[in-house]
């Protein structure tokens, strides 16, 4: 055995008041337009905006490339399907699965960013 | 021509109309409901009313006739107005939902905290609603003339009367019921048709069509080389960005219980839509074989309605006819319906309010104003027979591309956008498109590049626009509106985050 005790620590918990007081709950962050909550809002924005824009790029890239590629190869429009005229299959069938498509992809995307949105604003309290 | 049918079928969808609007009465009692239906029509029968109301004359007679005439460059106008649907579900649906607005003046308002944004507002809808009114009169007169050989008048009085009837009985609520029973009736009447006709012409041993000289039938792409193609992508952007900015769309989002459900709704439109029309160049195709006369004679119009008796006769053709002419008198009515409900909830909120002003008279203030809404485009119709019809739906397509759209797009994404940016970008594309029509209606003369620009003229006064809207908002950034930020936050955040609003 040691003849020395053991220095004495005074042990504590953590002190609540601070604890409880100092970062603000995320949403009240967003609602004083901090900088910490400018930064949650841009976030969601941002990658709402992203998505918005693939989703716009990819329906104007398909749709809009339709006329030149007629234009500039004519003799597409001779060619047949099941005897059907290859731009009536495009533009009077296959369109409108593709829109609907189209809508799936960006409704389950952006309720999914707005999830993890409010998972992130909503955390805070509990976790800090 | 035997018209009992049609009179049969033009009664019966009108009793049906007028009941399932009572009906819907029941339920109607508030300001909150003649509006916006309080705001909880679930997405599946939102969706069924959305498509009911945009679903019309143009796109139940007129993509057919189209298609018949001049070929496949014209599936772009279906299309399109399917595509638009896409644009507003990514860029406008849920924020529009939760901005809380009750119509788009509102919104406008809302957003730039300016009167007179506001004030160009709601000329702007009652405009635009005025002109797509017109052909829906126009189109219900030229088709109980070729039915049932009713005189040129009869069409827009019997519209004009129920409509009244219905939207001013019940407002939102009523209507929501009325025009969501319409999509599955004008469904029913174009797809049952077209399965019967289609096994007729099987049964004829599959005749071919006429051969086209030269193909262009087939392509998808207006005459004329590099113009065709700047007409087609023209056409593109008027039709793709066009829906957002059409009033009675619009409204009816509004009545979505909340942002998720209004992208619930958009995508369920989506479906509907494509559905529907995959059946209008079905008839064109047949209308190639056993109506080539119509095309030649510029009736393009009416092969939806004349197929069935040219294909068929006795009975069967009787009750096919009967069925066809009920989907084109319920496309009439739904689309003026929807319309109405927009230009009267404008009109009683910014003119008819302001006259009628005792305690509780809101109810009488929306009424006063679906009177003027219907009664002006209805009078307008009687008065001049023959406005070219698809040219007046065209008008409201690109005017609505060139104004709404674009404040819709900077008011809802950019946070810069001033008051003064959006009367100047409003001013300037509804100017332009505008005179750019007008001027292509008055003076019909072929001219090359100026014809072309002059009669599609989205592709240039779209972003001419929104270039003004930016450049004159940050010209005056100093009066950007102290709101704006908390603005962004109520119409992006999910409601279920507890957050200032504003």
């Amino acid at each position: 055995m040691d003849e020395q005790p053991p220095q004495r620590v005074r042990v504590t918990g953590p002190d609540r008041r601070t604890a409880r007081r100092a970062p603000l709950p995320r949403t009240r962050e967003i609602d004083a337009a901090t900088p910490v909550g400018e930064i949650y809002l841009g976030s969601l924005l941002r990658e709402q905006l992203r998505l918005a824009v693939l989703v716009l790029v990819v329906l104007f890239g398909v749709l809009g490339s339709m006329p030149l590629l007629f234009h500039l190869w004519p003799s597409l429009g001779g060619h047949r399907v099941l005897g059907v005229p290859v731009a009536w299959w495009v533009l009077g069938v296959l369109a409108y699965p593709f829109l609907l498509a189209l809508g799936w992809f960006y409704v389950r995307r952006a309720e999914r960013n707005e999830r993890d949105f409010t998972a992130l604003v909503d955390a805070s309290t509990e976790e800090l | 021509m035997n018209s009992a049918p049609g009179i049969v079928a033009v009664f019966l969808v009108s009793v049906t109309t007028l009941a399932i609007g009572t009906w819907g009465l029941r339920f109607s009692r508030t300001t909150s409901d003649f509006y916006v239906a309080s705001r909880t029509v679930r997405p599946a029968l939102n969706a069924s009313a959305i498509g009911g109301e945009y679903l019309s004359a143009a796109s139940f007679l007129g993509v057919a006739g189209l298609v018949l005439v001049f070929g496949a460059d014209m599936l772009w106008y279906p299309v399109g107005w399917t595509a638009g649907y896409v644009v507003l579900l990514v860029l406008v649906a849920a924020p529009l939902r939760r901005s809380g607005a009750y119509t788009l003046p509102d919104f406008a308002e809302a957003r730039t905290g300016s009167r007179r944004v506001r004030g160009v507002c709601s000329a702007m809808v009652v405009g635009i609603g005025w002109l797509y009114l017109l052909p829906q009169f126009q189109g219900a007169g030229v088709t109980l003339a070729a039915t049932t050989g009713a005189p040129q008048w009869v069409g827009p009085v019997v519209v004009a009367v129920v409509v009244l009837a219905n939207v001013s009985s019940g407002g939102m609520r009523s209507i929501t019921f009325v025009q969501a029973f319409q999509y599955w009736l004008k469904l029913t009447a174009l797809l049952l048709p077209a399965a019967v006709l289609v096994a007729v012409w099987f049964g004829d041993g599959r005749p071919g069509a006429a051969p086209v000289a030269d193909g262009a039938w087939d392509l998808p792409l207006a005459d004329g080389g590099a113009i065709g193609l700047y007409t087609t992508w023209s056409l593109i952007l008027a039709t793709f960005l066009g829906t957002m900015g059409l009033p009675h769309v619009v409204v009816r989002f509004y009545t979505n219980p909340d942002g998720r459900a209004a992208r619930r709704t958009t995508l369920f439109v989506l479906a509907l839509l494509g559905l529907f029309y995959l059946l209008p160049p079905v008839y064109a195709a047949l209308g190639r074989v056993y109506a080539g006369s119509l095309a030649e004679s510029g009736r393009g119009d009416t092969v939806v309605l004349e197929l069935p008796s040219l294909m068929l006769s006795g009975m069967g053709a009787d009750l096919l006819t009967g069925l066809v002419t009920a989907g084109a008198f319920a496309a009439f009515l739904s689309t003026s319906s929807g319309l109405s409900i927009a230009v009267a909830g404008v009109l009683s909120q910014d003119v008819t309010g302001r006259v009628v002003r005792r305690a509780g008279s809101q109810v009488t203030a929306f009424r006063l104003g679906a009177v003027l809404a219907v009664v002006v485009p209805a009078v307008a119709a009687l008065v001049t027979p023959d406005v070219a019809v698809a040219r007046v739906v065209g008008l409201a397509f690109a005017v609505a591309a060139s104004t709404f759209a674009p404040l819709l797009l900077l008011g809802i994404w950019w946070r810069g956008l001033t008051a003064a940016g959006a009367v100047a970008g409003l001013l300037v594309g509804g100017v332009g498109s505008v005179t750019a029509t007008v001027w292509t209606l008055a003076d019909a003369s072929y001219s090359g590049w100026v014809d072309a620009l002059l009669g599609q003229p989205a592709a240039w006064s779209v972003p001419l626009a929104c270039l003004t809207m930016v450049v004159v908002s940050r010209a005056t950034r100093g009066a950007m509106p102290a709101h704006a930020r908390r603005f962004l936050v109520r119409l992006h955040t999910p409601e279920a985050v507890e957050l200032d609003r504003g």
